[in-house]
């Protein structure tokens, strides 16, 4: 499956890139980050992200549909 | 009304939002860039934000303010993009019958937006280096 993947902060920083569009076999958000973190060195363990799929908050066993926008959130630090 | 913005706030503009008939009390809170933090000298902030995300979180804030507080309008803006000292970064006004309800509820705007909002602040610090916080 295609997930189109957006990527902020230390996150973009690490991937090099705003967001790119990753064929994957991971069939949940979790599975996706594991070969994400592995990919692009991400240091963050899962525990310290949150997760959003098609613009709104969701978990870590959210299954996943092709063409889904994924993004995993650094802790935020607006303000 | 949430709203992430490239644009230097306009707090003047901003407040007239916050009018009605029965407004007794108007409080504002700007949170502004400063030249230190944890003990290193800072000479400006970048800010990124999810912004789809960060105006649907943004405005649900304002609905639960709504919910435990007397307000009559809530405005909040974040600001993203490079800012330089003393630049406005995010500015949130209530306006309220009473000034019990304005101040209780722009604290909790400004401290749920904090906490949960994906906006992200890198810091740009005086000696050359430069990193996103993460707390």
């Amino acid at each position: 499956m295609n997930y189109r993947l957006l990527y902020f902060a230390s996150l973009r920083d690490a991937a090099g890139c705003a967001g790119e569009t990753v064929a994957s076999n991971a069939q949940d958000a979790r599975a996706l980050y594991a070969e994400l973190a592995a990919r692009h060195g991400f240091a963050f363990a899962p525990e310290r992200l949150r997760v959003a799929v098609n613009g709104a908050f969701t978990n870590w066993d959210r299954r996943l549909d092709d063409d889904d926008e994924v993004v995993f959130l650094p802790p935020v630090s607006g303000g | 009304m949430f709203k992430v913005t490239d644009k230097p706030i306009d707090a003047v503009r901003l407040q007239q939002e916050l009018e009605g008939r029965g407004v007794g009390a108007v409080v504002c809170f700007e949170g502004r860039v400063r030249d230190h933090n944890d003990g290193r000298a800072v000479d400006g902030l970048s800010y990124q934000a999810y912004a789809e995300l960060a105006e649907a979180e943004g405005t649900r804030i304002i609905e639960e303010a709504r919910d435990k507080f007397a307000v009559e309008h809530i405005v909040c803006v974040h600001r993203i993009g490079d800012l330089a000292l003393g630049d406005v970064a995010v500015w949130t006004g209530v306006s309220a019958g009473h000034r019990g309800a304005a101040f209780d509820a722009c604290r909790y705007v400004i401290d749920e937006v904090k906490a949960r909002v994906p906006i992200w602040k890198r810091e740009h610090y005086v000696e050359g280096a430069s990193e996103w916080l993460h707390p």
